[in-house]
């Protein structure tokens, strides 16, 4: 019980700022009409790759020996950003399809 | 003042990612708010790259490397992908996203300093990507093979309930094993990982090829809470918040593909469409009735109002395009031509709409799946085109279907149907559709395309 209450005493910033995210995202996509879900999925899913920072911090922070860290960090960098450059450049490939047909 | 700066910097970005997200959800916006997110999350990596930091040695040469590599394959695939093949890709992007997450909790893991408590914060989150990621980065590329049907249906593990449920435990176990030791056991970390990777293998193998969708949705938001994990772990407030943001709209997407199916989530996780053939067929009279293109080009030239209801087919065989011109050639004849779109038509909601929008297909030729049922009474011949579970009746009319409940388009009201099909082959769901042998119903058997290119002549010459 005392970890649980200290863990919550210790980390209620970052708890509020999850529940409090977790309630926008719902709110700003809430209501989509259905012929965007797809394009939509695939630029939520580009946003997901905002993992990469980490994974440039965790190169940032490693010892320039430490091949093990560089490594593995540089192959989570290299996914990440297909997941980037790639979903952010299909969800527009979708979208101007979508564009092309409004004139 | 620096942290200020990048504190600051970082939470432009948040903004930037949000009015992004609320962009996507408008079809007026949505481009804008596509690249609106783009561009913060560059301005993200910008700041990442470049704020101030303690210790480390920053190794920029490895990071510029990656990067560069890691963007020119995405952009390369993203314009290479058939538009067909975009839902697979999307799964795929996802995984690898979930990968990233994971290799950031591994090497934390690996990199922990010996005097860290485990009973912390700092092992949670670790945890928590780590798993999170490997699950959401197996599962993804098993989504994936499904899709682009490398992996079959029939490939299942024995007893999957009880397998997913032990290794599930079992994850939580060992997790909370690991936070009550003195210190780190890094054996057991390479353990949980591989267990995680073969929860996420062992969670999306039983689930049916139809149910795909769904699941990449889920996986979706599943990476979005992995990334938010990894962002705890450096209690950086751009990930954690860009993370959860999709694990939100994941959340609420998967919820809205279900609903469409009129089925639960948890219906589509444990159920799993069975293969099992439904009982409605029997006591119809088992017999189809070929259509013969002439005489279809004649009836099509002189109603007065056709249905579309185009499936997946349609998009394999790449024949939107023509299907446009013979919409054209009706339209001319003075034919009244509109699109039935089934929510889930296609392989994710809204597919259909993009692959006919790349044929120039208008928006208001569209439509959904309620107004397309009042107009179906008083339509003369329905087409459809490669489609199939969203047009069977057993899903009204047979309690035993696994697709029973799910609503359908209503395509017998009309006078005519006609159904674009290359064989007698069940869809995706795999099972058998009573409505080919209904009174009404004329099979037309061939390549969608092929087929549309002969009608369409056929309705010029006629």
């Amino acid at each position: 019980m005392d970890i649980i209450i200290q863990f919550l005493s210790d980390n209620l910033p970052m708890i509020t700022i999850l529940i409090l995210a977790s309630f926008l995202g719902m709110e700003v996509i809430g209501k989509v009409p259905t012929v965007l879900h797809t394009p939509l999925m695939s630029g939520a899913n580009a946003i997901s790759g905002v993992v990469v920072i980490g994974a440039i911090i965790l190169i940032r922070r490693a010892e320039a020996n430490d091949y093990l860290t560089l490594s593995l960090g540089a192959v989570g960098i290299a996914l990440a950003m297909i997941n980037v450059a790639g979903g952010f450049a299909v969800t527009d490939r979708m979208l101007d399809m979508f564009k092309k047909k409004k004139k | 003042m620096e942290n200020t700066i990048t504190e600051v910097l970082y939470l432009i970005s948040i903004v930037i990612f949000i009015i992004g997200l609320k962009g996507l959800s408008h079809p007026e916006s949505a481009r804008k708010g596509n690249l609106t997110a783009g561009a913060g999350m560059g301005l993200a990596i910008l700041v990442a790259l470049f704020a101030p930091i303690a210790g480390g040695d920053n190794n920029y040469q490895w990071i510029v490397g990656a990067m560069m590599v890691g963007s020119i394959i995405g952009l390369i695939a993203a314009k290479r992908v058939a538009l067909t093949s975009m839902p697979e890709m999307v799964s795929l992007f996802n995984g690898l996203g979930g990968a990233t997450a994971m290799i950031i909790g591994f090497v934390e893991f690996y990199n922990l300093s010996a005097g860290q408590e485990m009973m912390s914060a700092t092992v949670l989150t670790n945890l928590f990507a780590l798993v999170v990621g490997a699950v959401s980065f197996s599962g993804s590329l098993i989504a994936w093979g499904k899709l682009n049907g490398s992996l079959r249906d029939s490939l299942k593990l024995p007893l999957p309930h009880v397998i997913n449920i032990l290794t599930l435990v079992a994850i939580i176990g060992f997790s909370a094993y690991i936070m009550m030791q003195p210190t780190l056991p890094f054996n057991l970390v390479i353990l949980l990982t591989a267990l995680s990777l073969f929860y996420g293998i062992a969670f999306v193998t039983p689930i049916g090829g139809g149910d795909m969708p769904v699941v990449i949705s889920l996986l979706n938001s599943f990476t979005g809470i992995g990334a938010a994990g990894a962002g705890l772990i450096y209690a950086n407030h751009v990930m954690i918040i860009g993370g959860i943001l999709v694990g939100a709209s994941g959340t609420i997407l998967t919820v809205l593909m279900c609903k469409a199916m009129n089925r639960s989530l948890l219906n589509v996780i444990i159920g799993g469409l069975g293969s099992k053939g439904s009982g409605a067929g029997s006591d119809r009279e088992q017999v189809i009735k070929e259509a013969n293109s002439g005489d279809l080009a004649i009836q099509l030239k002189y109603a007065s109002k056709v249905s579309i209801v185009p499936g997946y087919g349609l998009a394999v065989a790449q024949a939107q395009h023509v299907c446009h011109e013979l919409e054209h050639t009706l339209e001319a004849e003075g034919v009244e031509v509109k699109y039935a779109i089934h929510p889930v038509a296609g392989r994710m909601p809204g597919h259909m709409n993009v692959l006919l929008a790349e044929a120039d297909v208008s928006y208001d030729k569209l439509q959904e799946l309620e107004q397309a049922n009042e107009d179906f009474n008083s339509t003369d011949v329905v087409l459809v085109i490669g489609a199939n579970d969203v047009v069977n009746p057993a899903a009204k009319e047979d309690s035993s279907s696994p697709i029973y409940g799910m609503p359908i388009l209503d395509v017998e009201q009309a006078k005519k149907v006609v159904v674009l099909k290359r064989s007698m082959r069940s869809g995706y769901a795999g099972i058998e559709n009573p409505l080919f042998f209904g009174e009404n119903t004329n099979m037309l058997f061939g390549d969608a395309k092929e087929s549309l290119n002969k009608l369409k002549e056929e309705v010029k010459n006629a």
